[in-house]
């Protein structure tokens, strides 16, 4: 063994407080050291180069470096080390200046601390043993999963830059709930005017092969290599043939509600959710479908000229290898009927946001009218805020866009009926954000009464004539501090955003970690907003947390950045710290396999043992610690290196 | 006590710290990079969880000499490896036990969540343990060797 030690003054950041002198001549004469050097600055070129000499001329087998953090330049040292010939892991560091000289004013406790540090490196690089970081190559395709806004937006940046992308919806048409929005705030430009160009590139890029109608069965693999199972569930109708005419529509006898209209209109059994749809392909509903339901009727395959009707399909099972995933799967919102006492579900012409949406819309079911239940146009209308959200009994978050839609409600209805009263009832009005703020106050403008105060109740008991035959929402004023009734014709509840009912699902197929409110949670809440703990698995959208499109946008784009960057260098490295499990000593006991959080370790049942998928392993060690039999290593902190640590700085 | 009174002069407990690569060793170069004083006692190893710390670690350390141990790692959900922390947790309950059945005090082992921002918390924690076990004394172990 044959030790080099080198300690640097930092100018006077170490040597002020650290007797460099003392403490090379204690190193000088610590086991296996055959030359012990300081220098002014060991990082500088002439400091690094002291080392490489030294390793050639000296022949050395291992280096400490006593010097500032690791985090700093332990990749500096090992370079150097590795320019003159040496393993670049036969190296250690003892940081002696932010856990030693800058911590204290006591020279002589400090040249005590730095000794025990040093001691410490020194014993435990004797064990160090070569190591090699692996290069792994990165596949070149990017799954997207969600076709909202979101998806698109990333697909699309992805696309253009040449990258292969496999873009999953489950519903039968991308387009999220942008497709469903009538107007946007705060510009009101048409939701589907500058959503259906984007759809449409989408559908026809030769980059981007759209599964729709398909979900995400199944996540193996590891950044650069992820293997996907899709399942593409069978819409009856052969997409090659398909031209998108509509007669088997038209014929189909079988009227269901309408998801995409909330409900409020009706589809058939073989439909497109909405006439902009991409991909423009017919899919029967099996569970409304009466050959399916009753085994007779094929009406449409009948009418269909082309003869793209097929009640044989079945499910498809795809499977594709990618470098990235993006997971944009949106949000859902907060179901209305929750609360009571606001009287959604059982009260007429009490609705939520997301329908009136589609009420306002012109192709929607009411072709754009704002009617009441019995025909005719309400003279009134309430608009709640934070329906569901800022509170302590349902979600405490806010939804950062509820308030900007419901005052584009305002907006919208007044245009549709100039003498209507309109309401807002809110709790704080939050409107941060490019001409946000100009909007509210275009709305102040317009004539309608902002009442500061949650809704606490729609009711249509009526306590006197003004209110007969009304809604009266019922509610505090906060800002008069009485109680106050308005009678109304229509109320729209302006509910939350909320993790997809499935959200908990998707993140344990994908392992992503669910932040309080269940949504999906990023690496680092300022500096890492796409990325996530699993290298090369990002968030775009809304699944991380409300938002409104232009940030959905801008996190999409973001995220499409990230994962191209990662394709385009073409190579992860792997760093070699990882865990071995030895073949002779391993028991087959399988504990380690539920305890590893990347799911990294696999059973290998014929030899009954445990085997650890390296480029999965992040390094922990919680197996090495758990392991029973002893017989899983942690390359570049085994126990033994440790435990050395443990002796030095207490000899 | 009467043993340790002749090394009570001018004790200086050593106390062997585990720190996890991610957040509480972070938290440590910050105190020193804020350049906030606080006592030498704790000998800092840089482990890559806390879920990686073996109960034999604790038990080497006061084997060897330690006058106690302190383990500090991301706080509870923020483990980089999601649930390491969670893993050391209760093998901390689990070494505390065993430490007593050892003789040695509770007090001496301590387990805390620091993160890469907390340089300040990282100070303190270090000077009160440090204040903690100059009260209790050397390690009971030691009169033992
Ligand atoms: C009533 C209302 C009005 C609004 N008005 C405006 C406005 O005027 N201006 C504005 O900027 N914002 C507005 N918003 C907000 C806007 O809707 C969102 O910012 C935006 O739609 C979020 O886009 P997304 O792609 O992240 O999510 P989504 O639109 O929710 O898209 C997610 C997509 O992923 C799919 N998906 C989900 N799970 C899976 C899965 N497991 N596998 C495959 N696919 C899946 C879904 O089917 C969907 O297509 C409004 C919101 C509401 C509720
Ligand atoms: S990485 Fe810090 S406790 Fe697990």
């Amino acid at each position: 063994m044959r030790i080099g030690f080198y300690i640097c003054h930092c100018g006077i950041n170490i040597a002020n407080t650290v007797d460099i002198e003392e403490v090379m001549k204690f190193a000088s004469q610590l086991d296996g050291v055959v030359v012990a050097k300081d220098y002014r600055y060991m990082c500088s070129d002439p400091g690094q180069d002291l080392i490489e000499e030294d390793i050639k001329s000296l022949n050395l087998t291992r280096v400490v470096v006593a010097a500032c953090s690791p985090r700093m330049h332990e990749s500096t040292f090992r370079a150097a080390c590795e320019e003159a010939g040496l393993n670049p892991y036969l190296f250690q560091m003892a940081n002696i200046r932010e856990m030693v000289s800058w911590t204290t004013d006591d020279k002589e406790a400090g040249t005590e601390k730095a000794k025990r540090l040093v001691a410490a490196a020194i014993r435990r690089v004797v064990l160090h043993e070569p190591l090699e970081a692996r290069r792994e190559s990165v596949a070149q395709a990017v799954l997207v999963v969600g076709g909202g806004i979101a998806g698109i937006e990333a697909s699309l940046r992805l696309a253009d830059s040449g990258k292969k992308v496999y873009l999953v919806e489950r519903e039968p048409s991308i387009g999220g709930h942008m497709a469903q929005l009538d107007k946007t705030f705060p510009t009101l430009d048409c939701s589907a005017c500058i959503l259906t160009p984007k759809m449409v590139e989408v559908g026809s890029h030769e980059n981007i092969e759209l599964l729709a109608y398909s979900e995400v069965k199944d996540v193996s693999g590891h950044v650069g290599d992820f293997r996907i199972k899709i399942t593409k569930k069978p819409g009856y109708v052969n997409a090659s043939k398909c031209v998108g005419c509509g007669v088997c529509t038209e014929k189909c006898p079988v009227k269901v509600p309408s998801e995409f209209d909330m409900g409020l209109g009706v589809r058939k059994a073989i439909y497109v959710p909405f006439p902009q749809a991409v991909p423009l392909l017919y899919t029967i509903d099996r569970d409304s479908c009466w050959y399916f339901q009753k085994g007779t009727c094929r009406i449409c395959e009948r009418f269909c000229d082309v003869g793209a009707v097929d009640f044989d399909q079945k499910e498809e099972i795809i499977e594709i290898q990618v470098g990235a995933i993006i997971v944009a799967t949106g949000y859902d919102v907060f179901d209305a009927s929750k609360i009571t006492p606001l009287g959604y579900g059982h009260l007429d012409n009490v609705i939520t946001s997301l329908e009136f949406e589609r009420i306002i819309n012109s192709s929607g079911p009411s072709g754009g009218e704002i009617s009441l239940k019995d025909g005719t146009a309400p003279t009134s209308v309430a608009i709640l805020h934070c329906v569901g959200s800022r509170d302590e009994n349902w979600n405490r978050y806010c939804s950062r866009v509820c308030c900007m839609y419901s005052m584009k409600f305002a907006h919208l209805v007044r245009e549709r009926i100039p003498e209507a009263k309109i309401y807002e009832l809110y709790i704080d009005i939050r409107a941060a954000g490019k001409g946000y703020e100009e909007f509210y106050n275009r709305v102040l403008d317009e004539d309608v009464t902002f009442i500061r105060g949650r809704g606490a109740q729609v009711t249509r008991l009526a306590t006197n004539s003004e209110e007969e035959g009304k809604l009266v929402v019922v509610c505090e004023d906060t800002l008069l501090g009485i109680p106050r009734r308005i009678p109304v014709d229509m109320v729209i509840l302006s509910v939350g955003l909320e993790p997809q009912k499935d959200a908990a699902g998707v993140a344990r197929m994908f392992k992503l970690s669910c932040s309080d409110e269940g949504f999906f949670l990023e690496k680092h809440p300022k500096l890492a907003p796409v990325a996530t703990a699993t290298p090369g698995l990002y968030l775009a959208g809304a699944c991380q947390g409300p938002k409104d499109i232009p940030d959905v946008v801008a996190h999409a784009s973001a995220a499409a950045a990230e994962a191209m960057a990662m394709l385009d260098r073409g190579y992860v490295v792997l760093e070699p710290e990882k865990a071995v499990i030895s073949e002779e000593t391993c028991s087959g006991c399988r504990i380690c396999l539920d305890l590893c959080p990347f799911d990294a370790i696999n059973f290998d049942e014929e030899q009954n043992i445990a085997v650890v998928e390296e480029v999965g392993c992040d390094g922990c060690g919680v197996c090495v610690s758990a392991c029973p039999s002893s017989a899983i290593v942690l390359r570049g902190y085994t126990d033994e290196e440790i435990l050395a640590e443990v002796e030095g700085v207490l000899a | 006590m009467e043993a340790t009174q002749v090394a009570m002069k001018e004790f200086e407990p050593k106390i062997v710290g585990f720190f996890c690569k991610w957040c509480a060793y972070q938290g440590a170069d910050l105190a020193g990079t804020s350049r906030m004083k606080y006592p030498l006692n704790v000998l800092p190893i840089r482990v890559m969880c806390t879920g990686r710390i073996d109960p034999t670690y604790v038990l080497t350390a006061f084997a060897e000499g330690a006058d106690g141990v302190l383990i500090a790692g991301c706080h509870l959900g923020d483990c980089h490896y999601e649930t390491g922390n969670y893993k050391a947790l209760r093998r901390f309950a689990l070494v505390r036990r065993l430490l007593e059945q050892y003789g040695i005090e509770p007090e001496r082992i301590r387990l805390e969540w620091i993160s890469s921002s907390e340089g300040s918390k990282f100070a303190k924690v270090v000077t009160e343990m440090t204040e903690e076990i100059k009260k209790l004394g050397p390690s009971p172990l030691k009169e033992v060797a």
